[in-house]
């Protein structure tokens, strides 16, 4: 579904952001990619996006290399990738349906279908009855759960999500997720960037681990131990609690 | 682009001049200004070009013949003055209606002294065609013709008429030709500059838009929207306002150079607006279509 060979990027300063990293990611897989900031998963995201271009290296999406891509295809090919972010952005001047309707307006599907299909995807992600309320009558769990829903009423058979548990406390965090989980058990493909260890210990999932720009541990769902796949470093910042620096919660 | 898509599209432009108001309203009032001062020049182009019109076609060539000219040689004279392009009118004056004419023209109340000729006619070798021009600015090529038509001994023109109506004809059209150049451009700049704000407002929609997939008419056509909208309104409304003041306007100007009247025939409303309104509404879209291009090829990088 996903593969990067040898992907390098560097920005004009000349650091690679991302260096000589390969991995794969197969249909229907759920992965947590972690890393401090800077390391990395921004761009890895963007190359995924193809808002960036890798300096060096392939990336194939559904088998398909991205680079030969053109510029009027670039549309098509994203919607192929449903996209949630930390800060939602979603509308502010949009209810909770028009912020759903959007993303397939467009694309530029046909009103009949948008009709019947925002009010399935509300429904799945448990907003069904706060279609008319605008996003700051939301709590940062709701407006998440909009974002996804977005990102999914096209049926995109990857979803990104960048940081999708950054601005919500433990209870919104996990409602999340296992709306997340779920979407995963419908077949799609999610890829979370997290800084989250709880949750990652949590869900036992693959874990992909970013340092520098280079991939330093990748271990399978089957036998995760979160100790494993991120280093002592990054432990000792999580888990003192420092937000600033990326921990997240408070080792009890 | 789907009819949904199209709707969508429109709505969004709508609430595009609608969010940014002030920047809009701007635009159309700078674009009705515009169009209005189009408008105003058009008329006054289109009706001295009528008044010239009127004029050219009493402004005649007189073709005079030799005096042994044969009839077959005249009526082939007279066939190829029909032939020459421009030619609107022509008529033939015999020496005998050339003298009747003369003698009503120089001899009226002295009759008497005209009879001193008698039957004799004084202007017996002043037989002629007098040749009316569709356009004035063909005369010389036509002299030239006439010229060198076998039988022709002199062709007469009134040379200065036709070049100071020519001349001035010109004068209007690039005066305003360039007023309103230094218009249509201010008015596109400012179109330009509301698009600007427009992309620089909705600057997140227009970056989730590009992330979901959205094609990039679709993040243009809203854009586009805004900028042809504003043209059509800021066409309309000084068509309205012309049309209202149209006669008011000549009426006012009949009245005031009443000494020129049998000069000034205006063309009626009617006339000057079954061309001027769609110029003007297909200018100020062109207009808004430009000034929104403009800028999303500068701003919006799809």
């Amino acid at each position: 579904m996903i593969r990067l060979e040898n992907v390098s990027k560097s920005y004009s300063e000349g650091i690679p952001a991302l260096n000589d990293v390969s991995l794969q990611i197969g249909e229907g897989e759920f992965v947590f990619v972690m890393g401090d900031s800077g390391s990395g998963k921004s761009t890895l995201i963007k190359l995924l996006l193809k808002e960036l271009e890798p300096t060096e290296g392939k990336i194939y999406i559904n088998n398909q290399d991205i680079s030969a891509i053109g510029r009027r295809q670039i549309p098509v090919f994203r919607r192929q990738i449903g996209v949630v972010f930390q800060d939602f952005r979603l509308l502010k001047d949009r209810n909770v349906y028009d912020n759903v309707s959007f993303a397939m307006h467009v694309i530029g599907t046909s009103g009949r279908t948008i009709r019947k299909k925002v009010p399935q995807m509300l429904s799945m992600v448990g907003l069904a009855a706060k279609y008319r309320s605008y996003p700051k009558q939301l709590s940062g769990g709701e407006q998440q759960r909009v974002a996804i829903a977005r990102a999914l009423v096209n049926q995109p058979k990857i979803l990104l999500a960048d940081e999708p548990t950054g601005n919500l406390d433990n209870n919104n965090a996990w409602e999340i997720m296992n709306l997340l989980e779920e979407i995963n058990a419908r077949g799609t493909t999610v890829v979370v960037v997290t800084h989250n260890l709880e949750i990652v210990r949590i869900m036992k999932k693959r874990v992909i681990a970013i340092e520098q720009g280079v991939v330093v541990n990748d271990v399978g769902a089957e036998n995760t131990q979160w100790e494993d796949a991120v280093s002592d470093k990054a432990q000792d910042i999580y888990l003192s609690g420092d937000k600033e620096a990326g921990g997240f919660f408070d080792e009890d | 682009m789907r009819i949904s898509g199209f709707l969508y599209s429109l709505k969004q432009g709508m609430i595009n001049i609608w969010r940014n108001k002030l920047f809009s309203s701007a635009s159309i009032a700078t674009m009705t200004a515009c169009i209005f001062l189009f408008g105003i020049f058009f008329s006054i182009v289109a009706n001295f070009q009528s008044m010239v019109r009127n004029v050219e076609e009493g402004v005649a060539i007189t073709v005079f013949f030799e005096e042994d000219i044969s009839e077959e040689q005249l009526q082939a004279i007279g066939k190829a003055i029909e032939m020459a392009p421009g030619v609107l009118d022509q008529r033939y004056i015999s020496a005998d209606e050339a003298w009747e004419e003369y003698k009503k023209i120089y001899y009226e109340g002295d009759e008497e002294a005209a009879e001193t000729y008698g039957d004799d006619n004084p202007l017996e070798t002043m037989s002629s065609y007098q040749v009316y021009l569709r356009d004035v600015s063909q005369q010389q090529d036509l002299v030239k013709y006439l010229e060198a038509l076998a039988g022709v001994r002199q062709v007469r023109q009134s040379e200065s008429l036709a070049n100071m109506l020519m001349d001035f004809n010109r004068l209007i059209g690039y005066v305003s030709m360039g007023i309103i150049t230094i218009l249509f451009a201010v008015a596109i700049f400012l179109i330009s500059n509301t698009v600007s704000v427009g992309i620089a407002v909705r600057k997140e929609e227009i970056a989730i838009m590009k992330l979901i997939g959205a094609a990039d008419y679709f993040v243009k056509a809203p854009f586009y929207v805004e900028g042809i909208m504003i043209g059509l309104i800021g066409s309309i409304l000084p068509m309205v306002i012309l049309y209202s003041i149209y006669e008011r306007l000549t009426d006012f100007v009949a009245e005031k150079f009443s000494f020129l009247e049998n000069l000034m025939t205006f063309l009626s409303v009617d006339e000057v607006f079954q061309t001027l309104a769609p110029v003007a509404v297909i200018l100020g879209i062109g207009i808004g279509f430009a000034g929104s291009g403009l800028t999303i090829r500068k701003h919006l990088k799809v």
